[in-house]
């Protein structure tokens, strides 16, 4: 039987991570079918045709679906639900909203933020905020799995061409009414997909510090990310929390600035690829997980720095 | 308005967690346990709404053993009225969970159910789209900001963009953020008061709902470890590593 991957988008192009869930869902079982909610969304819908794993999309419109209310998603992937085995979505704050009230809906156990699969019913997953790792089995018949984006390569967005079927719109869910979405808008990469990523700590002292940080991302082309320490006390918004309650972000290098490590932010940037630690304290946990550790006043090595890497003739990109 | 606040019991945030040798589970024996760090924000917004005139009651309710007692007796401590055990033995999924509440929302007939957006043990992220999928009843999830209104709340989310508002009607679910607001300690009068507030204690099998477990844990394993890393001696170090060794930049 075929799965059903449910697309992320904003009406007008897909979220990335919904190539990384395609990967995912195609390890399942290579016949994915892809379904796109939302309203007005056509151009979407080509650019979800078009991505190479798919090999048919379900479109389903209504002005209602515009802003991704999970109680009207629901039941249309509940309906549509009947033809697949399995339901797969981003275990991001879109996935984490909708999938459960699916699952529910099937008297299915759901199967959360899986970073493998080892077969069709078979999954590993982070527990305890990625200090132990489990490996389940599903016994339902229908299985509801939403997938950690940053294990699964994004797919190729081209070469595909799956046939775009329409669907008919269900009811409205009046109990739940949408107001605004405020995003927070930048040039830079964004913190969940960024090849580089400079976060700072309560070791930064003021948001203003926090102008160090900047520079060194600029530099780098990096995103700008904080442990929850950081946010908490007010230095920097809370979108650029990497850790068990913000983002895990696996970045081909990181760079940690005056951040002890508590295991809550560990847990949000341990996988990446080449750690850096910058922290006056040597025995601060950060230098557990550090491939390259540096105890120094960060205030001494941030613009130190920034002065080694103008010295390069070239910094990738 | 009458508020039910589902609080859960784990193994303490600061504890380094270890998995037992057979890998059949992690260590729990002789582990610090405590409320799950999100459900003492949803206590504390229930208790919140309670002191500023907008609830009549505030109701704690957990699931588990017979010690999740304690959880419950915490909640109390902070604010809450009275408590409710459901006891259960085993591993429960947050669906079996959910179907409880379910139960327990039937009888109690609450106006709200707060609780933490997840647990922190098997962090699934489920139990309260669950439970609002099983009542057909509006969800907030990730709330970083609630605001009472008539006979509606409205609710300000954390998500990946940034924040999103929705105004739900009530009856309604509400799984609520870290940054939702600062838990506050209990005092040692509240703590002795606590202990006179009743708690009712429920048996789960006697309230018709299947629990048996739909997913089979084959496997709890320790993460991939990484590789010893280096300390550095200068800035001018780190960035000829990381340029010519690690070659990231």
């Amino acid at each position: 039987m075929s799965v059903l991957l449910i697309a992320e988008h904003n009406n007008k192009e897909l979220r990335p991570f919904t190539l990384n869930a395609a990967t995912a869902a195609s390890q399942i079982d290579t016949d994915v079918h892809a379904v796109i909610i939302g309203h007005e969304c056509g151009e979407a819908a080509k650019a979800l045709s078009e991505l190479e794993l798919i090999k048919k999309v379900i479109q389903v419109e209504a002005p209602h679906y515009e802003n991704f209310v999970a109680e009207n998603f629901a039941p249309v992937i509940v309906k549509l639900s009947e033809n697949y085995s399995h339901i797969i979505s981003s275990a991001n704050t879109f996935g984490k909203n909708l999938m459960p009230r699916i699952a529910a809906a099937l008297d299915t156990s759901q199967i959360s933020d899986i970073t493998k699969v080892v077969s069709n019913d078979t999954f590993l997953r982070p527990i305890y905020a990625g200090n132990a790792f489990a490996t389940v089995k599903s016994k339902d018949n229908k299985k509801c799995v939403t997938i950690r984006p940053t294990s699964f390569d994004p797919c190729e967005s081209s070469g595909g061409s799956a046939t775009i079927e329409k669907a008919e719109a269900g009811e409205e869910f009046v109990q739940t009414k949408f107001i605004k979405r405020e995003e927070i808008k930048s040039d830079r990469p964004e913190l969940g997909t960024a090849r580089v990523v400079v976060s700072g700590g309560r070791g930064m002292q003021s948001g203003d510090n926090f102008k160090l940080i900047t520079s060194l991302a600029d530099k780098l082309n990096a995103a700008i990310g904080a442990s929850r320490a950081a946010v908490d006390a007010g230095y920097i918004s809370n979108d650029h929390q990497v850790g068990q309650t913000g983002k895990v972000v696996v970045p081909d290098l990181y760079i940690a600035v005056g951040i002890s490590g508590a295991i809550q932010h560990l847990a949000g940037m341990k996988e990446s690829k080449v750690i850096v630690a910058i922290n006056k304290d040597g025995e601060a946990p950060i230098f557990s997980v550090a491939d390259y550790g540096l105890e120094a006043d960060l205030f001494e090595a941030l613009p130190q720095f920034l002065e080694e890497l103008n010295k390069l003739n070239t910094i990738q990109k | 308005m009458k508020i039910l606040v589902a609080v859960k019991r784990v193994i303490d945030y600061n504890v380094q967690i270890r998995v037992k040798e057979d890998n059949t589970g992690v260590v729990t024996d002789n582990v610090k346990m405590s409320t799950n760090p999100p459900d003492d924000n949803a206590i504390e917004e229930a208790v919140k709404i309670k002191e500023a005139g907008k609830a009549t009651e505030v109701i704690a309710v957990s699931i588990g053993e017979e010690k999740a007692q304690e959880t419950v007796r915490k909640a109390l401590a902070v604010g809450a009225d009275r408590g409710i055990l459901v006891k259960t033995e085993g591993i429960l999924e947050p669906l079996a969970v959910s179907k409880l509440l379910q139960k327990i929302v039937e009888k109690e007939k609450p106006d709200l159910v707060f609780m933490g957006k997840q647990a922190i043990d098997d962090d699934c992220n489920q139990t309260g789209q669950m439970l609002s999928a099983l009542l057909n009843w509006p969800q907030a999830t990730f709330a970083s900001k609630i605001e009472i209104k008539d006979k509606s709340l409205e609710v300000t989310r954390e998500i990946d963009e940034g924040l999103e508002t929705i105004e739900i009607n009530v009856p309604a679910i509400v799984t609520c953020d870290l940054r939702l607001n600062e838990p506050r300690y209990a005092s040692l009068p509240n703590i002795m008061k606590a202990k006179k507030k009743p708690i009712e204690q429920i048996n789960a099998s006697d309230l018709g709902v299947d629990t048996t477990p739909r997913i089979e844990q084959t496997k709890v394993e320790e993460p991939p470890k990484r590789k010893a890393g280096i300390k550095v001696s200068s800035v001018a170090e780190l960035v000829q590593k990381l340029k010519n060794e690690a070659k990231v930049i």
